[in-house]
């Protein structure tokens, strides 16, 4: 005896289940079709290559209208299911009631709309079907046109892409700091954001949308919590999907996230059963095809009293955009016990990390090339034991023995015109043809073209060409690398982060090879130093890469307390300045030192008490003295000619001016200034990074003095007569030093590399100075700000995440 | 077991650490650049050094104070250095950071 089935929804998963019962006994159901939408199955997924004109609707659809009434289907496409009555087991559509005997529920799941204001204008649309998808082809014939998706996954991205492949000018906003950040690390994440860009997309990360702007009733741009504007004629959610459980909880039947579902894909009622993205199996829901379609497999069995149970596997994604090609699977994140296998080719743009654990492969990153993706992909689920490959396991299937990465590929992949050698305006090109000529090594390359002949900050990458030039027949020096996670040098590393324009560090890792997933203690301040140093407007400055003196804002002491320095302009203060500090002591029960650097610190502070005391030293107008930083640190000034019989000049004035105009600026060592009124030198200004000696004719500026574990004097950098000129001197010398030098080399120790001529002779060029002090400045309209105000406002950060001292003990 | 939950895995800093007060002692909860959690004792066997407060780069932390470098996994120093800090069930469930008290009684009793 024929049952009657009927089926809610006609889509990807519930189409699969018809064809398997079919199969395997057409006459045992009489079959109802329910779908909402207009029409019947058709491929989803095959949504966007329809959107990027790849592929045409008709190609996409899986079941037509023959298919249908060669099964004896019967069809109410276009009608929605308004209510499921169990006890009297009939469905009630739109257009009339259906009994059943079985009943079948895929209704999938609905776009997730953030309820941002605006959300409901005209032009604010989900990625979902058919009509979505025509409203961003419909965008592509007007000329100019505009659009705005929110959410960096696969979906906002292939909607991205899609609308760009019709000439839309498209902006994709995500929160995170990646994109796709539940399928890929930060490296990978970066490379796809890099295709993007290439293919005119806009990405922005880290980004919160506060409101959609309308006119008319129509979405006009987007406005983000920073203020910026974001124009647009049509604007696409893209932002999560939330299973489509409403028919099912108003019938009472047991919901959670998704519909409950058994192994067999009953629910908590014999008679109906459900598949898809609707459902919820064992606290799993759903949002990718391929275990769907074994949820259709087992449902059409379960149906035919056959006994089948549905396990959940793995998945793998894949986007279908091209150019980026990204394959992620498994699990890379969360668990003990676990090691990455990285591999990097930066000329090629490729990136694969593995995980293993307990010798099996458990997730896999690959982007740029994810030909072996399927073989990784299936040591997944197989769990394969992989001892004996592990060493060369990254290399893929095809491995056939030999073979790492090269660390001079990315020299090697320098076009000839890219410039080497700074200084002398030296090219690849120009200094391959000398080799080729019979320049065999360092010397004679210097000799004959200059390269490398002035500063020598390129020495290294001089003899990197050499040796990707003469291959085995020239031997490469030992330099000296950053640390273990790379082969290049301080040197190297500026100099190519500047030239390939890297301005991120997963940027850097991916370009540079590096060999760990993200650097060590060594390499790590160093990287994230050079980049805002070289990139002040692009680069965010990291405190996670930061050393805890930079990153809290104060000096750990070595009972773990931290001490508190706020800035004294040129070591003046006042009456209310002292007092508050006596009041800070008082409160927070610090000792009170004076210092060295001509101010006051506040010894014995708990973490805990840092915001606090930040903030009641700032209400009485005090900001950071960076006593703890790679930065400035204090100006040290005598009283000069206002009080001194000896005085020249305003010393004080000038210390203060020039500490104003310094302060908050990150430099590669600490940076200590001392101005004296006159050569008594009472401010002990020539053994500091920078000294001003004030004579009757003007000043004497000096530079690279120390007075630590070594102590030596200043060397003598110019006279000038104003005091603008001592600024732009200063200014202009400490800029270079940020741009050039290697990380913790103090002033005295990078000029003595480069030599003091140099400096003189770039300084000394008019253009060149003002153009250092113009860089300056761009950096300092970002970073001339009170740390200690912006922790403030993050207080909750120093107090600890828990207390579980109250905890019963069991 | 008995699983507490301490906080959000998004309260940590990617690459950074919070720390837990506990009777067993200051209890770091680190973060890595990958989304992974670690409970680790927070006193360096050196001399003390707060580990919640170093840079925390792959699946290792380095010690602020004298830059001895510890695997989060087993708590092994690394290299040339011999030494061994505490690691505690910790686990991540839709965002929640779980740790184990039980645990963490014991070793107190201990
Ligand atoms: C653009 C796009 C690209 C995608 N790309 C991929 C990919 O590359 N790989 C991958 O694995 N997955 C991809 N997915 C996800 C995949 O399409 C879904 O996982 C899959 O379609 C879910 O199948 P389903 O049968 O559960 O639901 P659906 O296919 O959504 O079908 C549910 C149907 O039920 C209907 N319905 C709902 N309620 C009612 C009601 N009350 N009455 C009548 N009918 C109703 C709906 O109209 C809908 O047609 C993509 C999704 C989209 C939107
Ligand atoms: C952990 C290491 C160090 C700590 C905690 C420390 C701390 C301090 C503090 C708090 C001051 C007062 C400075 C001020 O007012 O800003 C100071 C001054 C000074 N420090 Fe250090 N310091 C350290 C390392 C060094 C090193 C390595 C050198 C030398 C290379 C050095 C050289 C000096 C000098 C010369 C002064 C006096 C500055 C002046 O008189 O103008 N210190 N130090
Ligand atoms: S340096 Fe000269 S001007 Fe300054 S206090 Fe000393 S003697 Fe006076
Ligand atoms: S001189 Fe030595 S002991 Fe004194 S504050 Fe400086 S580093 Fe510490
Ligand atoms: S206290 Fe940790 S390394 Fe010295």
């Amino acid at each position: 005896m024929t049952q009657k089935l009927v089926v809610i929804g006609a889509g990807m998963a519930s189409g699969r289940m018809l064809e398997h019962l079919f199969d395997a006994d057409p006459d045992a159901y009489d079959v109802t079709l329910f779908n909402a939408e207009p029409r019947g199955n058709y491929n989803r997924l095959m949504l966007s290559p329809v959107l990027s004109g790849d592929k045409t609707y008709d190609e996409i659809v899986t079941h037509d209208a023959d298919w249908y009434a060669a099964n004896g289907v019967t069809c109410r496409f276009g009608e929605r299911v308004v209510e499921i009555d169990r006890a009297r087991k009939v469905v009630v559509g739109e257009q009339g009631e259906v009994p059943y005997d079985k009943l079948v529920l895929g209704t999938g799941s609905n776009p997730f709309m953030i309820p941002l204001p605006g959300h409901d204008l005209e032009g604010v649309i989900p990625y979902r079907d058919l009509e979505d998808t025509q409203a961003m082809m419909g965008l592509g014939d007007t000329p100019g046109a505009r659009a705005v998706v929110i959410g960096g996954g696969l979906l906002g991205l292939e909607a991205a892409a899609g609308m760009a492949a019709r000439g839309i000018d498209v902006a994709v906003v995500h929160i995170m700091g990646h994109l796709m950040e539940r399928q890929l690390d930060e490296a990978a994440g970066y490379l796809l954001r890099k295709s993007l860009a290439d293919k005119g997309i806009t990405v922005m990360c880290q980004a919160n949308s506060k409101e959609i702007v309308g006119e008319n009733g129509r979405v006009k741009a987007l406005r983000l919590d920073d203020g910026t504007e974001l124009p647009c004629d049509l604007l696409v959610m893209a932002v999560g999907i939330r299973p489509n459980i409403k028919l099912a909880e108003t019938a009472g039947l047991a919901t959670g996230k998704g519909i409950h579902v058994d192994d067999r894909m009953i629910t908590s009622d014999a008679d109906v059963l459900a598949l898809g993205e609707c459902v919820e199996h064992r606290g799993a829901i759903f949002g990718l095809v391929a275990p769907l379609y074994d949820q259709a497999k087992v449902l059409a069995s379960t149906l035919l009293g056959e006994e089948a149970a549905f396990v959940n596997k793995e998945v793998s994604t894949k986007l279908k955009v091209t150019g980026c090609d990204l394959f992620s699977a498994g699990d890379f994140a969360e668990g003990e016990g676990r090691e990455d296998i990285v591999f990097r080719d930066p000329a090629r743009g490729v990136y694969k990390r593995l995980v293993l654990q307990d010798n099996r492969i458990v997730g896999a990153v690959m982007y740029g090339d994810t030909a072996d993706g399927a073989w990784f992909y299936n040591h997944i689920k197989e769990g394969t034991d992989v001892a004996d490959m592990r060493d060369t396991l990254i290399f893929g299937p095809a491995f056939q023995g030999g073979g790492t990465a090269d660390p001079l590929a990315a020299v090697a992949a320098l076009p000839d015109d890219a410039e080497i050698c700074g200084c002398n305006g030296v090219c690849k090109g120009t200094i391959v043809e000398a080799i080729e000529g019979g320049a065999v090594d360092l010397g004679a390359v210097r000799a004959t073209t200059k390269a490398s002949n002035s500063c020598g900050t390129c020495t290294g990458l001089v003899e990197q060409v050499l040796a990707v030039t003469l291959g085995d027949d020239f031997a490469m020096p030992a330099a000296q690398p950053v640390c273990g996670c790379t082969d290049l040098t301080h040197e190297d590393v500026r100099r190519l982060i500047k030239s390939q324009e890297l301005k991120s560090q997963p940027a850097v890792w991916q370009e540079l090879g590096w060999k760990t997933p993200n650097g060590c203690h060594v390499c790590r301040p160093a990287v994230n130093f050079y980049l805002l140093a070289d990139w002040p407007l692009d680069y965010m400055d990291d405190p996670q890469s930061r050393f805890v003196n930079e990153r809290n804002h104060a000096n750990i002491q070595k009972d773990g307390t931290y001490s508190v320095m706020p800035r004294m302009w040129g070591g003046m203060t006042d009456a209310a300045e002292l007092r508050a500090i006596a009041d800070a002591a008082d409160k927070y029960g610090a000792a009170v030192k004076v210092t060295g650097g001509q101010r006051i610190d506040l010894l014995g502070v708990q973490k805990e008490d840092l915001p606090d005391i930040w903030r009641d030293l700032n209400a009485a107008g005090m900001v950071s003295g960076h006593a703890y930083s790679k930065g400035l640190r204090t100006v040290k000034t005598c009283v000069g000619k206002d009080w001194c019989r000896f005085g020249t000049q305003d010393s004080t004035g000038l210390g203060i001016r020039l500490e104003k105009l310094l302060w908050g600026s990150w430099t590669p060592h600490k940076v200590k200034l001392g101005v004296s009124g006159c050569p008594r030198n009472c401010a002990e200004a020539t053994c500091k990074d920078v000294g001003v000696v004030c004579v009757d004719s003007g000043y004497q500026v000096s530079v690279a003095g120390a007075a630590g574990m070594e102590v030596k004097e200043t060397e003598p950098l110019v006279n000038v007569t104003t005091e603008d000129e001592v600024v732009e001197w200063v200014t202009a010398f400490i800029q270079l030093y940020r741009e050039q030098a290697k990380y913790l080399d103090r002033p005295y120790k990078w000029v003595a590399k480069v030599g003091l001529d140099w400096v003189q002779e770039t300084l000394g060029d008019r253009a060149e100075r003002a153009a250092l002090v113009e860089r300056f400045e761009i950096s300092q309209s970002v970073y001339r700000t009170d740390p200690w105000a912006a922790e403030v406002a993050k207080s909750e950060r120093y107090a600890p995440l828990a207390n579980l001292m109250l905890e019963a003990a069991e | 077991m008995n699983w507490i939950d301490i906080g959000h895995i998004d309260d940590i800093p990617e690459r950074g650490a919070r720390l837990v007060k506990t009777r067993a002692g200051c209890v770091a909860v680190f973060r890595t650049g990958a989304d992974e959690v670690f409970a680790a004792s927070d006193s360096c066997p050196h001399k003390g050094g707060p580990l919640s407060e170093g840079i925390v780069h792959g699946r290792h932390v380095t010690c602020p104070l004298h830059n001895w470098v510890f695997s989060l996994e087993t708590g092994e120093a690394q290299g040339a250095d011999e030494g061994r800090i505490a690691t505690y069930p910790i686990r991540v469930e839709e965002g929640r950071l779980l740790l184990d008290a039980a645990e963490l009684a014991a070793r107190s009793a201990a």
